[in-house]
């Protein structure tokens, strides 16, 4: 419990000052730190294979393409006043509402309560179940990760001409 | 205060920081990084119930798990292509200024 | 360490000398204090062993560079305050005092706290992936049963470590210099990836030690039956070796750090103890890639021959981990620099496409290994001709129309 107190707070933290930051870079940077504490709650929770996923796609990849994308579309000078959105009093509200009403609902809920022995679910049982009986969902996702490829390439790649300014 | 139920507000914590984000900061990338920590919630919640549920041996929130990841990998590269896309139509990326089909 | 699966009473004193050694060490300790200090001993071994080896590997290059270059290379440093030379063994002191006394610069428009995390991460996370690497019968740090997905975890986070250091740096040169190297790194990655599932599909593990128990046993009495010595074995072999060296930023593929280019790259604004700590972050990358590519494809700890079993596990690992750290070198040694569109037209178009059609083969393989004695030539021979035909086939479609460049006033 004091191990996932602390990788809870620490994912936490980050992730909320990361949204609060004016600079992006480090914010991608604060988030990319969170991405890898929910990485240690899956080692936590007895999920290693999910865990190491989780950091080889969001640390390795998404953080990488999330980068990029900041760095292309940096303006070319700094605004000089911060554009404020108009909406943060209500967005704040709409969040604290949302975490109300989700930890009153968990609080209030008869879930089980035993902290149950570490399951028996391996890398080779995850194997056999993906392509046993979810081999037709693992198709789907092959199929709609090189569709999400091609279409984000056409996207970025735009049509050529107006890319002169 | 049982383990699960920690887990689950932690996830959900989780989930209305992303919500605020998305909700509150007006730069499109931070914003699909708001969904993707609402995402990344959700999937939190699969290994919370894989692990305190009653048939763990059958490891469904791990497949579903997986399955989520690939789906977020698609999700993030699409949607930041389409932030180059809105920069390269409108020089920036505030979500406010991407009125062009307003009527 | 773990107690591995094997009796370790069954194995040899050699072979058993490491875990006496640490027994003697922590066997005075109660239970958890005992297991919290044999783990700290076998991450003391880690960095002690490892951090040497870089320290010998430094001068070790720089001998090798200059035998193949005709030149004696460094001889002078020897045992500090005495006359013995011993042919320049002294040179990593040397080199580490000279590191350690420079005065350490960071930019004034730099961003203080990533200029300094970036090499912090970066050695960090190169130490992480040792964790899981066999290094013989009984020592295996970590039992992982995803390992191989940790390795490769572990090692797509140094990506981040560059961009830090070049973004933090404020300087053009370092971006540009790190964007390459990540585009580099990305691109490299993939065929890396690639070359690995073959063997983790044959082994039908994700565990290192799992894939060195795949490797054992002797065709024909005496040829070990190591990855390597497959068809698609070979091929994944030569695939990864190409990637792992554009990975670990090795010449023909250090661009990011090209010199003559980009002055040094993302290095540029590093002097002093931080420029050593990526220095040495960097060399710790490509052994613990060299260490994953004998764990995978060289069978491990494993003997080459069956009677040589008697030497222990732990320095088959060594001397095969040398072998490979040697052809790295040597590598560096003959290949010119790769130019930036060559390098990614050669993991797009040509490495990429070899190592899928490579994982069929691989499949196929694992499809016929019922195969009767009298059908071995014919698996044999298809997988051949199904690694060599598209090699030659699209070695031929790339390089279609190139001559070699004549050089009129040379």
């Amino acid at each position: 419990m004091i191990a996932l107190a602390a990788i809870a707070l620490g994912t936490l933290a980050a992730a909320a000052v990361a949204l609060a930051l004016r600079d992006l870079i480090h914010s991608a940077l604060l988030l990319i730190a969170s991405w890898v504490g929910i990485a240690a709650f899956y080692l936590w929770a007895g999920a290693e294979f999910i865990a190491f996923a989780q950091v080889l796609i969001y640390v390795g990849a998404i953080s990488m393409v999330v980068l990029f994308a900041v760095l292309l579309t940096r303006p070319p000078t700094a605004p000089a006043t911060p554009v404020r959105s108009g909406r943060t009093v209500p967005g704040f509200l709409a969040g604290g509402a949302v975490l109300g009403l989700l930890a009153g609902a968990v609080l209030s809920s008869p879930l089980p309560a035993g902290m149950g022995a570490a399951p028996a679910f391996g890398v080779r049982e995850l194997g056999l179940k993906l392509l046993g009986p979810h081999a037709g969902a693992l198709l789907a996702t092959g199929a709609l990760l090189t569709v999400a490829l091609l279409g984000a390439v056409v996207l970025a790649a735009g049509r050529g001409k107006e890319d002169a300014p | 205060m049982s383990p699960l139920q920690a887990c689950l507000l932690f996830s959900s914590a989780l989930f209305s920081l992303g919500l605020i984000a998305v909700l509150v900061r007006s730069n499109a990338i931070l914003v699909l990084l708001g969904v993707e920590l609402m995402l990344n919630a959700a999937n939190l919640n699969f290994i919370a119930f894989w692990r305190y549920g009653p048939a763990p041996a059958e490891g469904h929130g791990v497949v579903f798990v997986v399955f989520a990841l690939a789906v977020a990998a698609a999700e993030a590269a699409v949607g930041l292509a389409l932030v180059i896309a809105l920069h390269r139509h409108q020089r920036n990326v505030r979500l406010g200024d991407a009125r062009r089909l307003h009527g | 360490m773990n107690p591995p699966a094997a009796d370790p009473l069954a194995a040899g004193l050699l072979e058993r000398l490491p875990l006496l050694a640490r027994d003697a060490l922590t066997g005075a300790l109660p239970e958890p204090w005992r297991w919290v200090a044999n783990g700290l001993l076998a991450i003391l071994a880690i960095i002690v062993v490892f951090s040497s080896l870089f320290a010998l590997l430094t001068l070790a290059e720089r001998k090798v560079l200059a035998r193949v270059q005709n030149r004696p290379g460094p001889n002078r440093a020897g045992l500090p305050l005495t006359r013995f030379r011993l042919g320049g063994l002294g040179q990593p002191l040397a080199d580490g005092i000279k590191m350690l006394t420079k005065e350490d610069i960071v930019p004034r428009g730099a961003d203080p706290v990533l200029h300094f995390l970036a090499p912090v991460v970066l050695l960090a996370l190169s130490l992480l992936t040792f964790a899981v690497l066999p290094y013989g019968r009984l020592l295996v740090p970590v039992e992982l049963e995803a390992g191989v997905l940790y390795f490769f975890a572990a090692g797509a986070a140094t990506e981040l470590a560059l961009f830090m250091a070049g973004w933090a740096s404020r300087n053009k040169y370092s971006l540009l210099a790190a964007m390459r190297a990540l585009a580099q790194l990305i691109s490299y990655e993939l065929p890396l990836l690639l070359a690995v599932v073959p063997v983790v599909l044959l082994a039908g593990s994700l565990s290192t030690s799992g894939i060195v128990a795949a490797q054992a046993g002797w065709d024909l009495g005496f040829l070990p039956r190591w990855f390597v010595l497959t068809p698609w074995g070979f091929a994944s072999f030569l695939i990864f070796l190409t990637a792992a060296l554009a990975e670990s930023n090795r010449s023909p593929f250090d661009l990011p750090e090209a010199e003559s280019e980009l002055i040094a790259g993302h290095l540029t604004e590093y002097s002093g103890f931080k420029y050593a700590l990526f220095f040495m972050a960097e060399y710790l990358g490509m052994t613990a890639l060299a260490g994953l590519g004998v764990t995978l494809f060289l069978g491990g700890w494993r003997a080459p021959l069956p009677f040589l079993e008697f030497v222990p596990s732990y320095a088959w690992f060594g001397l095969k981990l040398l072998a490979l750290l040697f052809v790295f070198i040597w590598i560096r040694a003959t290949f010119p620099r790769l130019r930036i569109d060559q390098l990614t037209r050669l993991a797009w178009k040509f490495l990429v496409p070899l190592a899928l059609l490579n994982l069929g083969t691989a499949a196929l393989w694992a499809l016929t290994a019922g195969w009767g004695p009298a059908l071995q030539p014919l698996r044999w021979l298809g997988a051949v001709a199904l690694v060599a035909g598209p090699f030659v086939l699209l070695g031929r479609g790339l390089t279609a129309g190139l001559r070699p460049r004549t050089y009129r006033f040379a």
